[in-house]
């Protein structure tokens, strides 16, 4: 099990406790806003690992902390992108008077539309966590699977949606501040969700489901809340997605995005949310540096950087079988990083147990 | 009328070559509880081993007899090496582990072999489709009508193929002495074990059966499909997994039963729920959603909507026995 201490502010009112994190954060993001502002390249990088970072620490909540195996992330993450998408379609040219500014109001507007993308995701959280009432394991991954497969059909032959060429011209209204703001909701939620009475529940599911059964945990209810919760927050990433690539298409959401999510967390540690971060960051970031390595090596060639991404996937396929071979429980087990880390990161936390 | 039948032949030529993948998959889960995700890749893996020896026999050699029955019995061979291989390998050290670890693994071989298929390098083929080469010439058998009915020679040497090799397993588990270890391992393999059977090598011969039996379903399909592509296991292969759900996994003649089922269905829908769609769409004005209104794009949808039909109505499968769980 882990340690789950929260953190505690003394001097800092009660009613601030709350928001405090977010609050803090907020300056924060304004000046990496600033300081980004001339690197489209670094926003670009960043916001693709900032949105794997949301889908691996949501994954997470309900394979890691609730034990229960879904590997049909990236169905989720299409709701919410088609969705969001689509709604931003719609409304680009709507004005918000009561806005100051043109850009105020499309931010505005955005933040409604991955609101939304999150919702209709959870919604479809909320039908894919019934059946796990009566399915456990194989089956329940099964299922998922064919979740996400189904949505990608549907997608795809639905005028509404594009079909197979889906949307383009999605106003590009992401920045690094909203991407960033999310991963940063994102991880709140769940570290609170793991330190709350609530992830007590999920967690004693995924030890046991039949102790904590007889514990008195509603199983059923805790499963599709977190399902729940996890759609949402992988559709808020599919928007995001969808808001600073502007082009969105079946073929962004297939089992290959929900393989590589999973991918990430058994490495990191299914149940660990530092050790998604870091999976996510690395194995992002990875293929990125070696494909501008050999973009630079190849004097401008291209095909010893498009080999990167063909390879990829084989590699995540042996990188899964390794693992589970030689440390079936990832980079950090079930553990954080301060539980793992040397004694001088975790001194704050000393005593706290 | 003349529709309805040839879609039930089309769908029972389907059916049988996604009972002989089906059959894999259900007789690993009945010795090991193992979804064997890697299954769909054996099977497509077999089917380029097949590939390569056409190509070797040449154009007059592949489509004799001799030449045909050699591409099968290679490509058979050499899967049910690739089986033990991985069974030894990867799935053996992790037996006593938890089951999701050998699931993760599962998926990791499936995607090694997937994707490492679409690579070109060294004799790896690449990810562009090829044809199958024609091991079996194709002709009409029977045409009734003016070409309303046709049954071609494949569907009915695939199916023929397919029912001996179900019969030959059927007579393997319940005739032989190493059916009845099988049978005892799928039943307690801790008891098993007890008894004096060899645990390890029944469960070793299991994958190397199973997967024989895929590459013989894959060539039938590769014949079926004419196509060749590194991705077509991931498919196959999950609709044979939704097929030995179907008929409860872990029994044999219910992922026949299910196999077949499933090729009807597929069929059905790729015939008549254009038909039913457009009806649907103008009862319920759905022509402004624009939602697509040909059966044969829906193909892919059916075999995970009934999965998940048949998981919440009769999770344990049309043939399968409910278990208590023991606490």
């Amino acid at each position: 099990m882990e340690s789950v201490a929260a953190p505690r502010f003394s001097g800092v009112p009660g009613w601030l406790r709350g928001p405090l994190p977010i609050l803090l954060s907020l300056p924060i993001l304004a000046l990496a806003q600033w300081a980004t502002a001339q690197a489209p390249f670094l926003v670009y990088i960043a916001s693709i690992v900032g949105v794997n970072v949301i889908l691996a620490v949501s994954l997470n909540i309900v394979n890691g902390m609730t034990g229960q195996f879904s590997i049909g992330h990236a169905g989720f993450m299409a709701v919410g992108a088609y969705i969001a998408g689509k709604f931003s379609l719609e409304t680009k040219d709507v004005y918000l008077p009561f806005m100051q500014s043109v850009a105020a109001s499309d931010q505005l507007m955005f933040v409604f539309a991955l609101l939304l993308g999150g919702a209709v995701a959870a919604v479809f959280g909320f039908l894919v966590g019934l059946p796990s009432l009566r399915l456990k394991g194989d089956y329940l991954a099964i299922v998922t699977l064919g979740f996400g497969e189904i949505i990608r059909v549907i997608v795809q032959n639905t005028e509404m949606f594009g079909r197979a060429l889906g949307l383009s011209g999605i106003p590009q209204r992401s920045s690094i501040f909203m991407v960033m703001f999310w991963v940063f909701l994102t991880i709140l939620a769940a570290r609170r969700i793991a330190s709350s009475a609530h992830g007590r529940s999920l967690l004693a599911i995924r030890e046991d489901e039949i102790a904590a059964e007889a514990m008195g945990v509603n199983t059923t209810a805790y499963k599709v809340r977190a399902f729940v919760i996890s759609a949402f927050f992988a559709g808020v990433a599919g928007g995001l997605f969808a808001h600073f690539v502007g082009i969105i298409n079946p073929g962004s959401f297939t089992f290959v995005k929900s393989m590589e999510i999973v991918v990430m967390i058994v490495a990191g540690g299914l149940g660990s949310t530092t050790g998604s971060i870091v999976a996510a960051v690395f194995l992002t970031l990875l293929p990125e540096a070696l494909r501008s390595i050999f973009t630079q090596l190849g004097g401008g060639d291209q095909t010893l950087a498009q080999r990167v991404d063909q390879i990829r996937m084989p590699i995540y396929g042996m990188l899964l079988v390794a693992l589970m071979l030689l440390r079936p429980q990832g980079l950090f087990g079930t553990k954080e990083i301060w539980d793992v880390a040397p004694k001088w990161l975790s001194r704050r936390r000393k005593g706290m147990r | 009328m003349n529709d309805l039948i040839q879609h039930l032949i089309n769908g029972l030529a389907a059916g049988t070559i996604y009972a002989l993948v089906a059959l894999g998959y259900t007789m690993v889960y009945g010795v090991l509880k193992l979804i064997n995700f890697a299954h769909g890749d054996v099977m497509m893996v077999g089917v380029y081993m097949g590939y390569a020896t056409a190509g070797h026999l040449g154009r007059e050699h592949q489509s004799t007899f001799l030449g045909a029955t050699l591409v099968f019995l290679l490509s058979m061979a050499g899967c049910g090496l690739l089986g033990f291989l991985i069974e030894r390998l990867a799935y053996r050290p992790l037996r006593d582990k938890s089951r999701l670890t050998s699931l993760i693994t599962a998926i990791g071989i499936s995607f090694t072999l997937s994707y490492g298929f679409q690579l070109d390098i060294g004799f790896l083929p690449g990810a562009s489709p090829r044809a199958f080469p024609e091991i079996i010439k194709p002709h009409e058998w029977i045409v009734i009508g003016d070409h309303d009915v046709i049954i071609w020679n494949w569907q009915v040497i695939s199916f023929l193929i397919a029912i001996l090799l179900m019969l030959g397993l059927q007579i393997l588990v319940f005739r032989t002495r190493f059916g009845r270890a099988m049978r005892a391992v799928s039943f307690d393999h801790r008891i098993a074990a007890l008894m004096g059977i060899p645990v390890d090598r029944v469960i070793a011969f299991t994958f190397m059966l199973g997967s024989a039996l895929a590459a013989g379903a894959g060539i039938l399909y590769a014949i079926k499909d004419t196509a060749v592509q590194p991705l077509m296991g991931l498919y196959v292969g999950l609709k044979a997994f939704v097929a030995a759900v179907i008929g409860g996994i872990g029994h044999v003649p219910g992922a026949v039963a299910g196999a077949i089922l499933l090729g009807l269905t597929e069929e059905f829908v790729v015939g008549y729920a254009g038909d039913v769609l457009r009806g649907l769409g103008a009862v319920l004005h759905l022509d402004s959603l624009g939602v697509g209104f040909t059966g044969s794009s829906w193909r892919d949808a059916v075999a995970f909507g009934f999965l998940i039909i048949v998981l919440l109505v009769r999770p344990e499968g049309i043939f399968g026995r409910v278990t208590a769980e023991k606490v």
